[in-house]
């Protein structure tokens, strides 16, 4: 029974393709798994966006959306009829092509990224041994979807987000990809689903997960920092900074485009932090190993959504960055402890087993993040805050 | 030499092409990551995934991202009045003839000199690493100290304009 829960989806698709000729059946799951991938997530998309405006609302000390059905449940839905029935707005002077192909770009490379992450047990539409590479590989070309945005709209305010927004996601795809590659090393595998399997074992009922070392632990704030900047979430959300850039390089779309753009931002928010629970929160795993009588897939959707939640408080929380503070941040802080942190995983794979290893990483990471921080605010002065007030 | 080999093919040199033809600069730099997404095709349908995946990051994620930028920092996008054709077209064409009948030969060669190998090796990732390090490790050290040294010489290029600006 328990079995049955955890394959539930594995055992449907193999009897829908049961009804079909043996030579169709390999073709029509791709298409099916891949028709599941590209309707789950829109659906999941819904979710977040009543989830986000509720969620700040509290945050905020409003009530957010609550007129359209139960708790504003609906709310989604309207804006999506919305957002459908709107007059499709091309600027006059605008590459019409680009403008048209830029948010279909977008989306494409984002949904492809799902392809290789494993979302439970045999969940995982294709089994790649260059997984990572794949995704990483399809993150690279969004770049260009904003690139294309940015410019075919001929507007000042547009070209200005895009190129602030390549430089922070050229910027922070370096960090990305550092701060994963300990991961790599320590599994010796590019294939993800190799990845969440060398984390699903358990000692003492806690679980092998990557997090719960130090260079994991370093790698995933890493990870999160960059994983949030990749997306252009707050506190990174300069490119489409409302007080100075109208709304970045997607200001000159309307109607469904701009829909697909706003799609295309958060299908990547569950992409990426799909990436981040394989890399480091064990996957489909279960946090506890009594707990493994849960199907797989619940616990992937269940951490999907818990990162989701920290996007959206982090959202809630913390002020927008200045552009200088956002490049010094990327190249003078976080690149370094990831450079330092590719070293530590080194040592930890060749000490052996032992708790020498723990303190000695440890003790490694921790120096280096006390005397580059404590070093950077020397350098700054940070004084107490003074006040000036209007005469 | 199935159908997909010939699609992406089409791809790719209508992508070159492209890249040549049109009389945007931007429009030609698009076109030209279209090129290099067909390589990066035709290197899957060989079943080299690494390759493939290497060359879409590093073309599409970051050199295409680099022409466009240059290309919008150097004020070149607009398109210049008097065609975008060079007038030494002709010996530019005389030249890529050459380079490619030499290419053509050369490889036409090597299909009768080498054996015939029926089965293709399946290559993994790790096995890749592994030749990285092991044999071919004097090749990427000589390959990463120049990409360190033009990387430094950017910076170096970069820094001296400032300086002098300031004086």
């Amino acid at each position: 029974m328990i079995e049955t829960c955890d394959q539930i989806f594995v055992l449907l698709l193999h009897w829908l393709e049961s009804f079909l000729p043996a030579s169709w059946q390999s073709v029509a799951g791709t298409v099916l798994c891949a028709a599941t991938i590209v309707c789950l997530f829109p659906a999941l998309f819904a979710l977040a966006v009543w989830l986000e405006r509720k969620g700040l609302g509290r945050m905020q000390n409003r009530f957010g959306p609550n007129r359209v059905g139960p708790f504003g449940l609906l709310q989604p839905i309207a804006d999506g009829i919305k957002s459908l029935t709107k007059e499709d707005i091309v600027p006059f002077s605008a590459d019409a092509a680009l403008h048209f192909l830029a948010p279909v770009v977008l989306v494409v490379t984002v949904f492809m990224g799902f392809a290789v992450l494993p979302m439970g047990r045999n969940m995982v539409l294709v089994e790649m041994d260059a997984g990572l590479l794949f995704y990483f590989a399809m993150g690279a070309s969004t770049e260009l979807a904003v690139f294309m945005a940015g410019w075919s709209s001929r507007n000042k305010y547009s070209l200005l987000g895009a190129m602030r927004a390549i430089a922070q996601m050229i910027s922070y795809e370096v960090v990305l990809l550092l701060s994963s590659v300990v991961v790599v090393m320590i599994t010796g595998s590019l294939s993800l689903t190799k990845i969440v399997e060398a984390q699903n074992h358990y000692t003492w009922g806690f679980p092998h997960w990557y997090i719960l070392t130090p260079w994991g632990l370093a790698g995933f704030v890493m990870y999160a920092i960059a994983a949030t900047a990749e997306t252009n979430r707050s506190p990174f959300d300069l490119p489409e900074g409302e007080s100075e850039l109208v709304a970045g390089y997607h200001t000159e779309y309307s109607g469904f485009k701009f829909a697909l753009f706003f799609l295309g931002e958060y299908v990547a928010m569950f992409s990426i932090s799909g990436l981040g629970t394989t890399l480091f929160l064990g996957g489909w795993s279960a946090p506890f190993s009594f707990l493994t009588w849960i199907p797989s897939w619940i616990w992937f959707f269940s951490k999907l959504m818990l990162s989701i939640f920290v996007f959206i408080w982090l959202r809630g929380t913390l002020p927008r960055l200045r552009q200088d503070q956002l490049m010094n941040f990327a190249w003078k802080f976080v690149l370094p402890m990831c450079l330092l942190n590719l070293f530590v995983a080194g040592l930890w794979r060749f000490m052996g087993d032992g708790w020498l290893r723990w303190v000695v990483c440890s003790a490694i990471l921790l120096l280096a993040y006390a005397s580059i921080a404590l070093g950077e605010q020397r350098r700054k002065h940070v004084g107490p805050r003074s006040y000036r007030y209007a005469e | 030499m199935s159908l997909v080999f010939y699609l992406i093919a089409a791809l790719t040199v209508a992508g070159g092409l492209a890249a040549m033809l049109l009389k945007n600069t931007v429009h030609c730099a698009l076109a030209l990551t279209v090129a290099f997404a067909g390589l990066a095709l035709l290197y899957l349908d060989l079943d080299a995934q690494f390759t493939g995946f290497a060359q879409i990051l590093v073309y599409v994620g970051a050199v295409a991202i680099l022409v466009v930028f240059a290309i919008l920092l150097t004020k070149g996008s607009e398109t210049p009045k008097d065609g975008v054709f060079s007038k030494t077209w002709l010996a530019g064409l005389a030249v890529a003839a050459a380079v490619f009948a030499v290419f053509a030969w050369s490889i036409l060669q090597s299909v009768s000199r080498l054996p015939q190998a029926a089965k293709v090796p399946a290559v993994t990732v790790q096995q890749i690493g592994v030749a990285l390090i092991g044999r071919y490790v004097l090749p990427l050290e000589i390959v990463a100290v120049l990409l360190t040294v033009a990387l430094i010489g950017a910076v170096i290029v970069a820094m001296h304009e400032k300086e002098g600006g300031a004086q």
